[in-house]
């Protein structure tokens, strides 16, 4: 146990070393959620307070699914065949999937907070329970790269990644993300918390069944 | 003929439910009036559709362990009938919604949830369209499809329930067996769960056999 707790954070710690010797994929992901923050708000030409809550919350959780489906398809093409390879003669691909999915939750949460304050700074910060809000962004950052990171390293394999990224993960992030916008639209009103907790058990469950699969397919998917 | 009984049943039963379906006595109910007949065809499409999916992430699941190629060509027409089946049950649903609820296409979770399961099994359609090997699409697109359907449950299982939904059995809405169903009308429903579901496996199974030919033909 302890020793494929060691192996786990070796390879978490290889993904972020990876990451920061490539700083451009890094800065590029998050110039892409500053730049998309500020083509909506370019677009809406809205001043601070102007978009209704449901707007306002709606266009920030699509803006993030948009940056989460492009920062996370590249969690397994950034790699040479070769290389992983290697990896695979190292480590278990359990392992591998739960190191890979563990930096993408990180690389999720500062995408979504860095988009979160560009977005409030820009277009108003309209929320009323800001502690509920970004515990919903938490909860979101890990459903997203649980069930991301298992499509990415599907369509990784295919002819056309970049569609079918897109196309394989739009239906499967639906559940989590309708649930997610509710809970973020209670905090947005400042509702009482107690609204939230069925909502959350929900997310909580949908994010356990993603993690589960994720390590029980991930196995049959490397070899390929 | 030993083996093809259950054919037989089929059409003995679908003719059963059709005529039943359209000549039957059914109760009155206010709304609902004589489109209560499409309960008949549009539960049991849905009903089809569920266990043609689940057999087909059962058929994944199977070839995970197996490696048989066989395996995973019935997942894939298991789950094409099932895209068909849904494809008709939202044809029926939009019919009787148009009469029942006032537009074709209410702004429902459960419909939206069918809908979103569709593009996932469309989705699952492609993904394999875009691999040349044969043993490396059929591995893949197994674990997508497995996949699929542990999204596709909560889809139309549990998400409905929790928010309202016009359906019945959803967001604190009674479900159908509670007071309009009565003795006469399960007498045709549940014949016509088999009969349907015997419907999609033939299907499958001719389209199966097919293909086999067909990799027989091109070797």
């Amino acid at each position: 146990m302890a020793e494929s707790v060691r192996q786990w954070g070796a390879l978490m710690r290889k993904e972020f070393l990876l990451e920061w010797r490539q700083r451009y994929a890094l800065n590029g992901m998050l110039l892409y959620i500053v730049g998309a923050v500020f083509v909506c708000y370019l677009s809406f030409n809205a001043r601070p307070g102007q978009l209704t809550p449901i707007v306002w919350n709606t266009l920030f959780w699509i803006i993030l699914l948009f940056t989460a489906i492009n920062a996370i398809a590249k969690s397994f093409v950034q790699e040479r065949a070769g290389r992983q390879l290697y990896y695979y003669t190292l480590a278990s691909p359990q392992q591998i999937i739960l190191a890979k999915i563990g930096y993408n939750t990180a690389l999720m949460l500062v995408l979504a907070l860095l988009g979160f304050s560009v977005y409030a700074f820009v277009l108003g910060n309209p929320v009323h329970d800001i502690p509920l809000y970004l515990l919903t962004l938490i909860l979101g950052a890990i459903g997203f790269a649980a069930s991301l990171t298992l499509v990415a390293g599907i369509a990784s394999k295919a002819e056309n990644p970049a569609t079918l990224m897109a196309v394989l993960s739009f239906p499967i992030i639906l559940p989590l993300l309708l649930m997610l916008l509710k809970i973020s639209k209670n905090a947005l009103d400042g509702l009482d918390r107690s609204v939230s907790w069925d909502e959350m058990g929900t997310v909580l469950a949908l994010d356990a069944i993603t993690l589960t699969l994720s390590w029980l397919l991930f196995p049959f998917l490397w070899r390929s | 003929m030993k083996k093809n009984w259950w054919k037989v049943l089929s059409v003995l039963i679908l003719s059963y439910v059709i005529l039943k379906g359209l000549l039957g006595v059914v109760p009155r109910q206010p709304i609902l009036n004589e489109s209560i007949r499409n309960v008949y065809f549009h539960v049991p499409l849905w009903f089809g559709m569920t266990t043609l999916l689940l057999t087909s992430a059962i058929y994944s699941i199977r070839y995970l362990r197996s490696n048989r190629i066989g395996d995973d060509i019935v997942a894939v027409e298991f789950a094409n009938t099932g895209i068909m089946f849904g494809l008709l049950g939202c044809a029926t649903g939009s019919l009787w919604a148009n009469f029942t609820w006032g537009e074709p296409w209410p702004n429902d979770p459960k419909l939206n949830g069918a809908a979103v399961a569709m593009l996932m099994y469309i989705a699952y359609i492609i993904l394999r369209g875009s691999f040349d090997d044969e043993q490396r699409r059929a591995r893949i697109s197994a674990v997508y499809n497995i996949l699929a359907f542990a999204v596709f449950v909560p889809l139309i299982f549990i998400l409905p329930r929790l928010t309202d939904s016009l359906h019945p059995g959803n967001g604190g809405n009674p479900a159908f067996g509670k007071y309009d169903l009565d003795s006469r009308m399960k007498m045709v429903l549940y014949p016509a769960f088999i009969g349907f579901t015997l419907l999609g496996v033939w299907i499958t199974e001719l389209r199966v056999r097919m293909r086999r030919l067909q990799a027989t033909l091109d070797e």
